[in-house]
């Protein structure tokens, strides 16, 4: 199958006061047609750079991809003139779901003519009518009760949850082949989060999307993501089927962070904490990035391990990945 | 009991117009617990279900409406002068946010002094000796005191929040989502921390929290809040292991877990937190609730009993009562 979207060595660099920084460090992945990938990490592993990286949509001035290729419906994203990539490919696509509904939609224009702009932009519904009929059945797919009557209400007459189904209808509206998701749930509560969760599901279902969702949270990429990368310090330390990575984790911190999550149902008095901090981005460690932390360390950590190949699709950056009988010790 | 609600109400004006306020918000409406000493309390619900304002009820930082906070028995609304003083240096809070709640443009060791100086008479040496004391407790380094806030990571400065709770050597702390703000690694180690200052010092806990696996890890006693009323409380075990409120139940299996064969189920819930400015009548929980039958939307349910210490309010356990009875 031929994935619907494939990430290639992608290095992108933060031109700072303090100095250039490299928050995506050589990252590769795919995601097929139809399939949820989940790219996992805390703050400043580099995930939500990587997905604006995607859209090429850095900071400016100071942000830039350094090398690497994005691909989508065979061309590479990075070598795109910018109006080509906006007439055709961003939104169009490719597209994008933000954390906060409330900075993602403008307070002053009505739900039906923000989810009808990418229809009008892409011109893939021309005059007021159709551009109207399109939104209400976005709207629809995104299970919003009585689509036509709310074309003319406000963003702040939707509820929270609604609000980010508005957003998501915006990320659909042209049928793209990859959506975006940057922590889609996070500002939800538990009872709406489950039903967005759904909703994606649904979605991906009907359309055959491919998405990529970023996230902090655990427990939302178990319920959702058929694979998961785990990103640390800029870089992917471990990547695999969703089951593999939380039945079996292969790289010490991808345990460390399962480790250290109080489960329901499972008391214990004491969590399992990882100690330390993640390295400064300005100042990497020179071999493995987790080192410092790791329990495990070995004198061959001070170089970069290469990834192991631990089958069905599971790969792990550590030297000690796929050697058991360093594990049991 | 060391500290009590009882009867709990806070409500706020909305609107301003010419005939005054044209509502009410009943963010808190009739809300009674208690936190034992050395133990923690935990209160969660969604957003807007009152569990912050019962905090502030509690910290003075709000006067109720209605109903009463009581600190070993006496109730807090009368305190003046040097018992007002005893209750504040007693009770301490920590905040979600460390980027907020610490003042960036003093050093940590002021931070940590100005508590003590406010409350407490003591001399230069003593008080370094108890900010040294406050910083060690927490794990961070003697040179800590010099730097200012900026220059510590997102953990360290939540360290620094609970070293200056601390080191007015309180026997109970407010947590407003403590770790909430902190990446999921460094969460543990805070919630580690916190436990063995409890276990140590004796220090009990009145968590708000919506990290439902967190909070049956990390507490005594749960509280569920929704909507400005408590619908279910009992001990964690009880609560948790065997929830009998509704909302309870939706909370539990919506809940996300860390494992790729948990399906949250979508269903047990319908719709979205209704309005705390227009509660909805009889049962709060009912316009969302699967199992919503005849009373539910005319009358409040009664607390019913489901266990030691533990009990919910909802018609399908009165109804259940009585049929016991008959």
């Amino acid at each position: 199958m031929t994935p619907a979207l494939k990430v290639e060595n992608l290095v992108t660099e933060l031109a700072l006061r303090r100095g250039v920084l490299r928050p995506v460090d050589g990252v590769s992945f795919h995601v097929d047609p139809s399939e949820t990938l989940g790219i996992v990490g805390e703050s400043g592993s580099g995930k939500s750079m990587t997905c604006l990286s995607l859209l090429r949509l850095l900071p400016k001035p100071g942000g830039r991809i350094a090398s690497g290729s994005v691909v989508v419906g065979g061309r590479d994203l990075t070598r795109l003139s910018e109006e080509e990539l906006a007439r055709d490919w961003r939104g169009r696509r490719i597209s994008m779901v933000t954390q906060d509904p409330m900075t993602s939609l403008n307070p002053v224009y009505t739900v039906g003519d923000q989810v009808g702009a990418p229809l009008r932009y892409h011109r893939l519904a021309e005059g007021m009518r159709a551009v109207r009929a399109g939104a209400a059945a976005v709207l629809g797919r995104v299970r919003i009760p009585s689509p036509e009557s709310r074309l003319d209400e406000y963003p702040h007459q939707f509820s929270g949850g609604m609000r980010q189904r508005v957003v998501s209808a915006m990320a659909i509206a042209c049928e793209p082949e990859v959506m975006i998701a940057d922590e889609p749930t996070s500002n939800l509560d538990v009872t709406i989060q489950v039903k967005m969760i759904d909703l994606y599901r649904k979605i991906q279902e009907e359309t055959g999307v491919a998405i990529v969702l970023i996230t902090h949270d655990m427990g939302v990429a178990a319920s959702i993501c058929d694979r998961i990368a785990v990103m640390y310090a800029g870089r992917i330390v471990e990547t695999g089927p969703a089951r593999r990575i939380f039945r079996a984790p292969a790289h010490p911190y991808t345990r460390a962070l399962l480790d250290s999550i109080p489960r329901l149902g499972r008391k214990s008095r004491r969590l399992t904490a990882l100690g330390g901090q993640p390295p400064d981005l300005a100042n990497p460690p020179t071999g493995c990035r987790f080192a410092p932390r790791c329990a495990l360390r070995v004198a061959k950590c001070a170089a970069y391990p290469p990834d192991a190949a631990l089958g069905e699709g599971h790969s792990a950056a550590c030297w000690l990945a796929g050697n058991e009988a360093d594990h049991a010790a | 009991m060391l500290l009590e609600v009882r009867g709990l109400k806070k409500h706020f004006p909305v609107g301003s117009g010419l005939l005054g306020p044209s509502g009410l918000v009943k963010a808190v409406d009739g809300v009674s617990f208690g936190v034992e000493e050395g133990k923690t309390y935990a209160l969660v619900g969604e957003s807007g279900c009152g569990k912050t304002t019962v905090a502030k009820l509690i910290l003075l930082l709000e006067r109720p409406t209605a109903g009463e906070v009581l600190y070993r028995g006496t109730s807090v609304a009368g305190l003046s002068g040097s018992a007002l003083g005893f209750f504040r240096r007693e009770v301490q809070a920590v905040f979600q946010d460390p980027f907020s709640s610490l003042n960036p443009r003093l050093r940590v060791r002021s931070i940590i002094a100005e508590p003590i100086r406010a409350n407490e008479n003591i001399g230069r040496a003593e008080l370094d000796r108890r900010i040294e004391e406050a910083l060690d407790i927490v794990g961070l380094p003697k040179g800590a005191g010099a730097l200012f806030p900026h220059e510590f990571s997102g953990g360290q400065r939540q360290r620094i929040a609970i070293a200056r709770a601390l080191a007015m050597r309180p026997k109970a702390m407010v947590l407003d989502e403590p770790t909430s703000a902190l990446d999921v690694s460094i969460r543990a180690q805070i919630l580690n921390l916190l436990s063995d200052i409890q276990d140590e010092f004796g220090v009990a806990y009145l968590i708000i929290a919506h990290d439902l696996a967190l909070v049956e890890h990390f507490s005594h006693d749960t509280g569920v809040m929704y909507l400005g009323a408590m619908v279910e409380q009992g001990p964690t075990e009880t609560v948790f292991g065997n929830p009998q409120h509704p909302y309870t139940e939706a909370l539990l299996a919506s809940a996300p877990r860390p494992d790729p064969d948990h399906r949250p189920t979508p269903d047990v819930i319908l719709g979205e937190i209704g309005s705390a400015l227009n509660p909805p009548s009889g049962c709060r929980f009912h316009p969302r609730c699967p199992h919503a039958f005849g009373p539910c939307a005319g009358t409040d349910p009664a607390p019913v009993d489901t266990g030691p210490g533990a009990w919910a309010r909802c018609h399908l356990l009165t109804e259940n009562a009585m049929e016991k009875a008959e």
